[in-house]
């Protein structure tokens, strides 16, 4: 699937919640169902930056795919980290670098976009294009 | 006036504003607290009518401005009952207050001098004694605290010696709520000849420190926690002190060559105040006070207590929920719920009108002393209601249910 139709069908899926609450319900059961990462990879190098809870994210290139595996200690932001790694991960780096994410103010996530909300989103999608910079430089040459 | 809890929180605009489609429930006094109308009015009159600068000017507005800004001083001064009035020193808050007492000490410490901190102390209360220590080589020693967020006194008696040059504590917790014995601590640091500088960003709403029966050489605290506004505070100096430390920005010395008959502001507390001050901030921070004071702190208090009570009573009755800081309070509860992230908790309240404040708190080693990555903390003032304590204790079970 293309980034652009999981945003699609992310966006159909969140249309039908009536209000916030079980919007966050549905974003919760996500970060639930988030497979776990080894717990080696949760080292200090995997750590993002700028959040008010942990959040760690690793990836990995097969077959010009990048795998994104991530987890977070808090329930709401591994929800959110779900998502991401739904709409990115088993993509090619150049799509991702082109991918826009216009589609987090569509599902009713807004907020979390706001740069000083600490809770990353923003530095998590910045992350997640570096490495797709990083590997698509790594394919270039 | 009598306690009227209805008519207080009429004086406040914000309150009755409406935070993602509920009425607010601001419980996050102890990061900053709301105006009343006095002091928003206090502001737009300063500007729609007297502004000028201050100490320089024969004409009538600068006049007017700086009697109003003096005025300010002299409330300050009576109400936390200093001896002089130039031993209020207006800065721009607590931090800058404490970064202005630890620059006046480089010059006086010397190696192996000892400084101590609590235990409890917010990061902008450790960073500048590390740094002042950096450039001195005296030692950093750390009062302990035990597990209910007290600092343990026999500790800090054994860590005073004739080294110790400086006590450095906070009078209230900001991530605990705990009240530090500070007459206690005073007395016995004075017994070996050290200073004793107190952080009262925390207690100043809630309390009323009188500097001369405390007889605390350094006080300081910022307006905005005392419902003032942002970017004005003081620092109370004792007038020896005054007179020892050098000024911190440049600025004051020259100013004192400078030809105005009526103010050469050589002296205190002048040599401190470089450059033009937050005038209208001062002017303002007046406002605030008299504000207060027409409530009255033994009703403020009063009423604080209640509120802390019934929130303490009724936040543990929540299955897992832990509150940190348990010793002699004010009206601060941080906690957790077992199994959930401080952060989750703040989000889901958050939605549902109540501003807490969720994270280490600027308080990074208390957290790793309780060895958890934060609280979610709820603060209350004077205008909180039990209302809104049935509100932040209903919205952290919605948040639980939907968390676990």
């Amino acid at each position: 699937m293309t980034i652009e139709a999981i945003q699609e069908e992310l966006i159909d899926e969140f249309s039908i919640f009536e209000d916030w609450m079980q919007r966050y319900e549905y974003m919760i059961d996500l970060g639930k169902s988030l497979p776990l990462i080894d717990d080696d990879l949760k080292n200090d190098d995997k750590l993002i930056k700028g959040c008010q809870s942990k959040v760690w994210l690793n990836s990995e290139l097969k077959d010009g795919k990048i795998i994104f595996t991530a987890d977070s200690d808090a329930i709401i932001t591994k929800g959110i980290i779900a998502i991401l790694v739904r709409v990115f991960s088993n993509q090619k780096p150049q799509e991702i670098l082109d991918a826009n994410t216009d589609f987090i103010d569509e599902i009713g996530l807004k907020e979390h976009l706001s740069p000083t909300r600490a809770n990353g989103l923003v530095s998590m999608i910045k992350q997640m294009k570096m490495y797709a910079l990083a590997y698509q430089t790594q394919i270039n040459n | 006036m009598s306690f009227n809890i209805q008519k207080i929180r009429e004086d406040f605009p914000i309150l009755s504003r409406k935070v993602n489609g509920y009425p607010l429930v601001y419980l996050d006094n102890a990061a900053t607290s709301q105006k009343p109308q006095q002091v928003i009015d206090s502001i737009v009159d300063y500007y729609s009518n007297y502004n000028a600068n201050i100490h320089r000017g024969v004409h009538t507005l600068s006049q007017e401005a700086t009697d109003a800004y003096e005025s300010a001083r002299q409330k300050i001064k009576t109400h936390f009952n200093a001896k002089e009035v130039y031993e209020i020193i207006f800065t721009a808050g607590t931090t800058h207050g404490i970064n202005l007492v630890a620059n006046g000490f480089s010059d006086i410490l010397k190696k192996d001098d000892e400084i101590l901190v609590s235990a409890m102390e917010h990061h902008s209360n450790i960073v500048p004694w590390q740094m002042l220590c950096d450039r001195t080589g005296a030692d950093l020693k750390v009062i302990p605290m035990n597990e209910e967020g007290t600092l343990i006194m026999e500790e800090y008696a054994k860590l005073l010696s004739e080294r110790t040059k400086l006590v450095f504590v906070n009078h209230i917790s900001n991530a605990l709520g705990t009240i530090n014995p500070i007459e206690e601590i005073i007395q016995k640091a004075h017994e070996v000849g050290a200073a004793v500088l107190i952080d009262g960003a925390q207690s100043c709403s809630h309390i009323k420190p009188d500097f001369q029966k405390l007889d605390v050489d350094f006080y300081v605290t910022s307006a905005h926690k005392m419902c003032g506004p942002t970017g004005v505070g003081i620092l109370f100096m004792k007038e020896e002190w005054g007179n020892k430390l050098p000024p911190y920005q440049g600025g004051g010395e020259m100013i004192a060559e400078v030809t105005f008959e009526k103010t050469t502001y050589a002296g205190l507390p002048h040599k401190f105040e470089a450059g033009t001050p937050n005038i209208c901030g001062g002017i303002a921070f007046g406002a605030a006070i008299d504000y207060l004071n027409a409530i009255g702190f033994e009703a403020i208090e009063q009423h604080e207590n209640e509120l802390l009570e019934y929130a303490t009573e009724k936040l543990l009755e929540i299955d897992g929920l832990k509150i940190y800081g348990t010793g002699h309070k004010t009206s601060v509860v941080s906690f957790n719920i077992e199994g959930i992230h401080p952060y989750d908790i703040g989000t889901i309240v958050d939605k549902l009108g109540i501003a807490v404040r969720t994270g280490h708190h600027c308080a990074q080693p208390i957290m790793d002393f309780y060895k958890i990555p934060g609280t979610v903390r709820a603060s209350f003032a004077f205008y909180n209601t039990m209302e809104e304590v049935d509100a932040l204790v209903n919205a952290v079970k919605k948040a639980k249910y939907m968390l676990s």
